[in-house]
């Protein structure tokens, strides 16, 4: 592969791609059947899933082959930065449409609901007595009286694992570019730490939630926004805790060098997206 | 300015023939990593489409040829306009124009292959999964989603066993566009030849660059509009049920921001391709060349602000009602724009008239008619009059298909030659397009007069003063219908054999696919092209 070195790498033909669409079609078709009511769908589900797992380590694993007999010249690597970042660009407005959702049930609907300007009628025909407040479960009171979760106690704590790994997680970049092997490997190490404390915390909160709240998904529009969005963000730390892990057992083999290191420059652009994402939610549906 | 290149062909094919052509069999197809195979996969997947989503539409004009019901029952027919406008939409139209961007672009910015190889076979292979799940529902207890296109809560939650196939398929096809919108992106921004700057790139590749943004932009929104409709029916969310503080008029505020943008999606690569040919046969340089780049950018920006202009009658605030009509009108004037330049690119070139041509001048003509039509119902207080009526139907097909589908046509007749090696017989190919250019007039012209009248659409019935317009434009359907078995004669015939093409096959075009011979070999430009 060496006389690659000056061309860009055009990979002949690879057999991953079908597998993830087997994968898929098995994880998400069984999904669907499960939901349908046919247990059966959820063992197939669970097959598409592994499945899915193997394709994803099969060919990330073809990938870093690849970069490690130096088949990528500096244009791939410019391809797999700008990839990565419209990638992100992508789940970013993933996340708009959910806090869209948010913004506009707290603005718009909860207020109309009530009464507000030209809904007067509406309110009283439909949903009399209903005030517009918000935190709110609707009109019908959707899954009964509820506590919302306070912003001080563990989301603070969340907020502040979250906000020192995306430090620590720059400390190992740093080191990564000065050549200090000892001080990456640490701060990779506590960046996935932190990353599966987050996680750990975070389904505590939710158990609390559930248990001693009476908060619910099912608890109107602020149990949905509330459960969706923290749902969604977490499913993105883990993806990213489980990303970092993989980079910490290449920076353990030695595979990235002062100069080319764009997987660990992509998993640290994702925690630095999912900690904004974070922000965003502290901030709005935590705290205002 | 303008583009200005001509690459040395010879340099190029000295380069070439030592190298390794196509793999054999299946695995061509199923592991391929060539942007010239997946271009072919996705055309042809997307003629499949086309005639699938067709025949379920001929089922529609069957039944409402006359009044009364007589084919099939109100159920199925709207399983049949649900299913017609989502495999037409991402089934037959998207897929047609990534078909083109994968053939061309690579070859049009003088790049080896598209810059991540491997995950375009991805984008590729999602669809099949996609719409196995989505043609799998017609089959399932309830029938396949009936609640139309836009999947309105909350009667697309009355969708039986289908339902959450119809949500899997949506992601799976998001998840298809966005990695092929980020593959276009890189390919344009990274792999572009030496000296091809941005402003001397083709306009179709231009086009397709801002597409693909809106892609980004739009796709995941859709993605999670649905993801909400799932959370809805099975896990208890209130997302669009005003009883627990929800509001369904919120889902369709979500899927108009990613709705609007995708019709932009459909059309803008379009609006790329009738530039391109529009100037090889007027033998003319594209007027105005810098002013339809930002026109399409405008186009694509202000695409993200008008979305509400198909929600004028759910009640929205007044002042909602006027940010929103304006700023639909403000669109019409990049569009004004691009109009101009193509009819001032033909202003006194000495034009001929090939099938290319034929389509992209008919392109102008019609979507221009659509083009006012939107404008009229960008009017709110007209609007109020026109929504839901097929006065609407009548708009957006005349923009999609004497619009985005005349523009995928023009395109494989311009290019074809390349791909296959072969001229195109221009006595069949002009035969297609009057049958083609006759028919969707007589199919879609009536409609207007039907909406402006009063006839609401998705509904198996109507009153028996529609009758005559009906008919009409039924009968226009099924010659619509019946002449694209043409277009699959002449391509299979196209791609069987003919007449040698040359690798300029038409008179001076101006671009470097133009530079490779024709067919043009598995491997093109391997080393960057010298632009002069
Ligand atoms: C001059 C530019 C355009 C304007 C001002 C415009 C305006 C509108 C308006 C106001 C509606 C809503 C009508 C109603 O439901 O009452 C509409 C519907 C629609 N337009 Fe356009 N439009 C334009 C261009 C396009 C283009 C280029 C396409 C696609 C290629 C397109 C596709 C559609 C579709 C598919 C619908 C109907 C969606 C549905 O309800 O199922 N439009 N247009
Ligand atoms: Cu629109």
């Amino acid at each position: 592969m060496d006389h690659t070195h000056d061309k860009y790498y055009i990979p002949h033909g690879s057999h991953w791609p079908v597998v993830g669409s087997c994968a898929l079609f098995m994880m998400l078709g069984g999904f669907a059947v499960y939901l349908n009511g046919a247990a059966i769908g959820g063992t197939v589900s669970l097959i598409g899933l592994a499945l899915l797992v193997v394709m994803l380590a099969g060919w990330f694993g073809t990938v870093i082959a690849e970069s490690m007999s130096d088949c990528y010249n500096s244009q791939v690597d410019k391809s797999f930065r700008m990839g990565m970042m419209w990638f992100i660009f992508s789940e970013v407005m993933f996340f708009a449409a959910f806090f869209g959702a948010l913004f506009y049930a707290r603005q718009l609907v909860i207020p109309w609901l009530g009464g507000e300007g030209t809904k007067f009628m509406t309110n009283l025909m439909l949903w009399p007595g209903f005030e517009a407040l918000w935190p709110s479960n609707g009109p019908a009171h959707a899954g009964g009286e509820f506590e919302t979760m306070a912003a001080a106690g563990l989301p603070a704590i969340n907020t502040a694992i979250l906000l020192s790994s995306s430090v620590t997680i720059t400390i190992a970049h740093h080191a990564l570019k000065n050549g200090n092997r000892l001080l990456l490997n640490l701060g990779v190490l506590v960046t996935v730490i932190l990353g599966f404390s987050f996680i750990f915390l975070q389904a505590t909160e939710y158990m609390h939630a559930y248990s001693e709240l009476n908060l619910k998904l099912s608890t109107g529009i602020y149990g949905s926004t509330f459960f969706v969005l923290t749902g969604f963000h977490g499913l993105h730390v883990t993806i990213g805790a489980i990303f970092l892990t993989v980079i910490w057992f290449r920076v353990l083999r030695g595979h990235f060098t002062p100069q080319k290191h764009f997987a660990f420059e992509a998993a640290a652009w994702y925690w630095h997206f999912v900690d904004v994402v974070w922000l965003c939610l502290y901030f709005f549906v935590y705290w205002l | 300015m303008g583009p200005e290149y001509e690459a040395t062909a010879d340099q190029y094919q000295a380069d070439d023939h030592d190298h390794h052509g196509a793999p054999s069999g299946i695995k061509r197809w199923l592991f391929s990593t060539n942007h010239k195979d997946i271009g072919t996969m996705y055309l042809v997947f997307s003629l499949l489409m086309f005639f699938v989503g067709g025949t379920m539409i001929m089922i529609v004009r069957a039944e409402l040829f006359q009044p009364g019901l007589q084919f099939v029952d109100p159920a199925f027919f709207n399983q049949m306009t649900t299913m017609h406008g989502l495999v037409m939409v991402f089934g037959a139209i998207m897929p047609a124009f990534v078909g083109l961007a994968n053939w061309m672009i690579p070859m049009m910015v003088g790049a080896p292959d598209m810059a991540l190889p491997r995950m375009n076979n991805w984008s590729f292979w999602l669809l099949p999964v996609g719409f196995t799940f989505l043609v799998a529902t017609l089959f399932m207890p309830g029938g396949a989603p009936a609640a139309g296109w836009t999947m309105y809560p909350p009667l697309v939650l009355q969708t039986g066993d289908a339902f959450p196939f119809l949500v899997f398929a949506v992601h799976i096809l998001g998840a298809s566009s966005i990695m092929g919108a980020i593959n276009i992106i890189v390919t344009i921004m990274n792999m572009r030849a030496p000296k091809m700057t941005l402003l001397k790139m083709p306009l179709f590749v231009w086009t397709w660059f801002i597409t693909a943004f809106l892609l980004l932009a739009a796709m995941p929104v859709f993605a999670g509009a649905v993801t909400m409709l799932l959370f809805d029916q099975y896990f208890g969310t209130h997302f669009f049920n005003a009883a627990g503080g929800g509001d369904p008029v919120m889902f369709q505020h979500i899927f108009w921001f990613f709705g609007h943008p995708e019709v932009y999606i459909m059309i803008l690569p379009a609006f790329g391709i009738v530039s391109e040919i529009i100037p090889t046969f007027a033998r003319k340089p594209l007027f105005g060349y810098n002013s339809m780049v930002y026109a399409t950018a405008s186009i694509a920006v202000l695409s993200f602000i008008v979305w509400a202009h198909h929600m004028f009658t759910v009640g929205m605030p007044l002042a909602a009602e006027l940010f929103f009509m304006f700023s639909t009108m403000l669109i019409a004037v990049p569009t004004g724009v691009k109009v101009f330049n193509w009819i001032a690119t033909m202003w006194r070139g000495s034009m001929t008239f090939e099938t290319p041509m034929l389509f992209s001048l008919a392109f102008v003509f019609l979507f221009t008619i659509g083009g006012f039509s939107g404008l009229m119902l960008a009017i709110t207080p007209v609007d109020f009059q026109y929504h839901d009526t097929y006065f609407v139907v009548a708009h957006f097909h005349y923009v999609l298909v004497p619009g985005s589908l005349f523009g995928i046509m023009a395109g494989v007749y311009y290019w074809l030659p390349k791909w296959t090696g072969h001229v195109v017989d221009e006595k069949l190919a002009k035969t297609h397009f009057w049958l083609s250019a006759i028919f969707v007039n007589i199919t879609f012209f009536p409609q207007h007069f039907l909406g402006l009248a009063g006839m609401p659409r998705r509904i198996p019935d109507y009153s028996t003063q529609f009758a005559d317009f009906n008919m009409m434009s039924s009968l226009g359907a099924f010659g619509f219908g019946l002449s694209q078995l043409l277009f699959v004669y002449i391509v299979y015939r196209t791609v069987k054999g003919g007449e040698k093409a040359s690798s300029e096959v038409w008179d001076n075009p101006k671009g470097l696919e133009w530079t490779v011979p024709s067919p043009a070999p598995h491997h093109t430009f391997e080393t960057a092209p010298e632009l002069r």
